[in-house]
């Protein structure tokens, strides 16, 4: 499955993902300048990205944990998630991202 | 007036705890560092109520459980904290012992220093627009040292967790304060969101929906910052800025104490676990060698080793016996005393 992700600079990246990692372990493994401080356990929010509008619906929803953890982000928008709550599936074969200011 | 010890232990997370433990079994004493104003490091401040799986015999234990036994187990070595410090600069002394400077202005003097300090040292988050670094401390305040400053002022302050919560409620006593967060939920504690929303009651203090847009320097000494929620902007004059954004981990002042890196990890050998400088340690997730995993167990065996070095440096005349501690005497008379 394929990842598409716009980084900070604005320069495109096409990832390989799988569907057992969640999105940020893709991201940080990928040596995209994701910071993920806690290593996955929503504890920080150091793996904000933005999901493209037409992605949202496929991915399962926000738990309070992680709106909570979102209150530490910058520029917060209706499309932020932290990547580590990701799961990726099938469904999101082709998902498109960008990654939120440090 | 300098502080004498035999090790300086940089870093109080799990790591650091368990290397006083380590150490005092070999009759080394310990002084401990910590930026935070509590130990335990990332387990007690990011994790605290989180389970961890993988510390042997321990089935589940939080972040904040872990602590406290690595406390209770490091006890009676009697380390001495120093905590809400960095370690700012080191120098050797010609005796071969090391003089440790706090951001405190503490001195203190060891035979060793163990550099435990896992992803570096909590800093508070700062705001990811460009050019702010000359406002920083002046009109943009991340931390309040002195409270005298804020009175009769006009300030935002921004955010939605405890630190936040709590400097709105304490400065409206002195000063015009406006609390602006995404929205309006808190992870605060409860006492302190009932106390914030009774001053919004009675109007001692406002609550403004948005999140920081941009900031400029405005002529007349004050901060312009555009505020947006949603699709709307407004600009918001005031003299004082308080952003509360949690914290992130650095590196510090550690980069440029000579010791070989490989990014922002501290090569170290894995036999001694020393540096490239010699009698200065580094165990835990800030150092690195070939096979390294980043988990607490590695850390506690890392320490292990660390400690038999450092018995050569602190005792350079003594034999070091090799005892386990269920049958050391020596031992059960100090943890029993």
């Amino acid at each position: 499955m394929k990842i598409k992700v716009t980084d900070r600079e604005g320069n495109k990246h096409e990832l390989e993902g799988d569907t057992n990692s969640t999105l940020m372990e893709i991201l940080r493994d990928a040596n995209l300048d994701i910071e993920a401080a806690c290593g996955g356990c929503c504890a920080c929010a150091t793996c904000h990205v933005y999901i493209k509008d037409e992605w949202l619906d496929k991915i399962s929803g926000k738990d309070d944990d992680e709106e909570s953890m979102l209150d530490q982000a910058f520029d917060v928008k209706h499309t932020s998630r932290l990547s580590c709550q990701i799961s990726l599936s099938e469904d999101l074969d082709g998902i498109e991202i960008e990654l939120a200011p440090e | 007036m300098i502080e004498k010890t035999d090790v300086i232990v940089i870093g109080a997370g799990p790591v650091g705890l368990f290397a006083i433990f380590e150490l005092g079994l070999l009759n080394i004493t310990c002084h401990v560092i910590d930026n935070l104003d509590k130990p335990g490091g990332q387990c007690a401040e990011l994790y605290p109520e989180k389970p961890i799986y993988d510390i042997p015999s321990r089935v589940k234990i939080t972040g904040q459980q872990l602590t406290d036994d690595l406390l209770a187990q490091a006890k009676p070595f009697n380390p001495v904290y120093h905590l809400n410090q960095q370690v700012e600069k080191i120098a050797k002394l010609e005796t071969n012992e090391w003089i440790v400077e706090t951001s405190n202005n503490k001195k203190l003097q060891a035979k060793c220093i163990v550099i435990a300090a896992g992803a570096g040292s909590f800093v508070p988050r700062k705001i990811p627009i460009a050019n702010l670094d000359n406002l920083d401390g002046k009109k943009i305040l991340y931390a309040v040292r002195n409270k005298s400053l804020l009175e009769n002022k006009k300030i935002l302050i921004v955010g939605g967790g405890d630190s936040a919560l709590d400097w709105t409620n304490e400065l409206s006593k002195i000063a015009d304060v406006t609390l602006m967060h995404r929205r309006k939920e808190f992870r605060a504690a409860p006492d302190s969101v009932s106390k914030m929303l009774e001053l919004e009651n009675d109007k001692k203090i406002n609550f403004l929906l948005g999140q920081i847009d941009n900031i400029v320097e405005s002529k007349n000494d004050k901060l312009k910052v555009t505020v947006k929620n949603n699709d709307e902007k407004i600009d918001f004059e005031v003299d004082y800025l308080l952003p509360f954004f949690g914290l992130k981990m650095e590196l510090g002042p550690i980069a440029n104490w000579g010791l070989n890196l490989d990014e922002n990890l501290i090569k170290v050998d894995t036999e001694k676990f020393e540096t490239s400088v010699s009698s200065i340690f580094a165990i835990g997730d800030i150092n690195s060698y070939p096979g390294k995993l980043k988990l607490i167990l590695s850390g506690f065996h890392e320490a292990a080793l660390m400690a038999q070095q450092c018995f050569k440096y602190c005792y350079p005349d003594k034999k070091n016996v090799f005892r386990y501690t269920t049958s050391s005497k020596d031992l059960h008379k100090k943890l029993n005393s």
